[in-house]
């Protein structure tokens, strides 16, 4: 069953095309990686799953509900679905605590207890228990990526998007990170991730989507992807060579 | 010069002071709160919204306060007999209170716009991406965001509307400029009262101004 399907999706910026004709789809409990050159539209794309950013042509399906159709309810499907940023974007004014409770108590209507036993369940999950009651300017990137996947997760969501969430971050803090994301895959979360960390798409990923200058160029199974580089495309194996060289 | 009377005027200065501050303080927050909305308008997709507050923020930008203070004097009960079709007594102090309203509005809102703007798109996004609407996303993580970085710059043009206040002379209202000078005729002593006016908007204002100098220190670290 799909949990996210897109299908035909273009956009543009003005004349620009971001995105052109991209379709694919990610099943319930499937983990897709998502690569490609800077630039290519991997943000655009994964963005306009949870309708970050619209898009004029196609549609996607999250779960059965049209994205792109103008009745939907955005904030409430956007709710079903977590999402992590390259920079973290944890909220600076508030506690730890209360970015884990806030959209919960204000979005889900949950009352204080429940929000905080759920909060502080996740943020424990990702070993942050102790920080409970600082902000997010007192912790390391590390800590704060993990708090927002806890964010995230303690909303329930049906699938989640990662935007390259450990490109800003200092080398000795990427594993922390991804050792969440690893965890979270095995127990079966539907997860669509943008990252250029090959190691963890080779762990845990089910498909690999390579894009070029808006396009999905590559969409194979793991095992296909990096086991058979010779059927890959000129870009793609030129972008694998860069990446896997370092 | 002789300051002698000064003491004993003190308790109707202060009353002066009183009204200057409660119209101050009314202004202040009834200012930012349009400015807020203004801002929010001009930012807005609708193109009739934002074309409706940038008109109003360039229009009360380039007339003199002292223009719709008097204005507003007359046109404020006229407006509310057209409404309400009967003849209501409006004070001075409402149609003045009015009128810093609407006229603060307009610097309000361009302070106000620059604070969201200082905001990176990842926070609206990250707001977005947990489910809030439009409006939770405002109230509860840009707008407190941006409150906090503009604080300075709203207390600056506070400290200039604290000065402005005095242009309600022009309506007969007793504020505490106006209460130095018909103390100080009454005295025979009016150059010195005005001395001891001078001498007091400054002393605040300037105090103020350090202060917030010492805060727009303290947040930029
Ligand atoms: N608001 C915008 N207006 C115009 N062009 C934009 C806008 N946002 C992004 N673009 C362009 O769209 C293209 C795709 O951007 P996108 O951020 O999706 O790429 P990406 O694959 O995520 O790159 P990176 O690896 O650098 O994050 C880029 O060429 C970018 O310059
Ligand atoms: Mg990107």
């Amino acid at each position: 069953m799909s949990m996210i399907e897109i299908k035909n999706v273009s956009k543009w910026y003005g004349d620009f095309q971001v995105l052109t004709d991209c379709t694919t789809d990610v099943k319930k409990g499937e983990v897709v990686v998502v690569c490609g050159p800077s630039g290519s539209g991997k943000s655009t794309l994964i963005k306009t799953v949870n309708a970050l950013e619209p898009f004029q042509k196609g549609d996607i399906i999250v779960d059965g509900i049209s994205v792109g159709d103008p009745k939907t309810d955005l904030p409430k499907l956007r709710a079903r679905i977590g999402m992590v940023f390259q920079n973290f974007e944890l909220f600076p004014h508030l506690s730890i605590t209360e970015n884990l409770t806030i959209a919960q108590q204000r979005v889900l209507g949950r009352s204080k207890d429940e929000a905080m036993q759920k909060g502080m369940h996740y943020l424990d999950r990702v070993g942050l228990k102790a920080q409970a009651n600082k902000f997010p300017g007192q912790l390391s990137g590390g800590q704060q990526q993990r708090v927002a996947i806890a964010r995230a997760l303690a909303m329930d969501p049906i699938a989640m998007l990662f935007d390259e969430p450990t490109s800003a971050l200092d080398p000795e803090m990427v594993n922390e990170v991804l050792d969440v994301m690893v965890e979270l895959a095995h127990e079966g979360m539907t997860m669509m991730c943008v990252t250029h960390e090959m190691g963890f798409a080779r762990k845990v990923a089910n498909r690999v989507i390579f894009m070029d200058r808006g396009a999905i160029v590559e969409d194979c199974e793991k095992e296909e992807f990096f086991g058979n580089i010779d059927a890959r495309s000129e870009r793609a194996r030129q972008f694998l060579s860069k990446i896997l060289a370092h | 010069m002789d300051f002698s009377q000064i003491i004993p005027s003190l308790p109707s200065l202060w009353d002066g002071m009183k009204l200057t501050l409660q119209l101050l303080l009314l202004a202040v927050a009834g200012g930012i709160a349009l400015g807020t909305v203004l801002a929010l308008a001009r930012m807005s997709n609708s193109a009739l919204l934002s074309g409706f507050a940038k008109a109003y923020v360039n229009y009360f930008r380039s007339i003199p306060l002292l223009l719709v203070i008097t204005w507003f004097y007359l046109a404020v009960p006229m407006i509310l007999n057209w409404i309400t079709g009967e003849f209501v007594a409006v004070g001075a102090f409402t149609s003045c209170l009015v009128a810093f309203v609407m006229f603060e509005a307009a610097y309000y809102c361009e302070i106000v716009r620059a604070g969201i703007q200082s905001i990176s798109k990842g926070q609206i996004n990250a707001a977005y991406a947990v489910g809030m609407t439009y409006s939770q996303a405002m109230r509860l993580i840009i707008l407190p965001q941006a409150f906090r970085k503009m604080t300075p710059l709203l207390l600056q043009q506070t400290i200039i509307l604290f000065q402005d206040t005095s242009l309600v002379y022009a309506v007969g209202l007793i504020d505490f400029l106006n209460a130095a000078r018909a103390r100080g005729d009454i005295m025979g002593q009016s150059h010195e009262f005005l001395i001891f006016a001078g001498a007091v908007y400054f002393v605040i204002s300037f105090g103020a101004s350090s202060l917030v100098k010492r805060l727009q220190k303290r947040l930029a670290v």
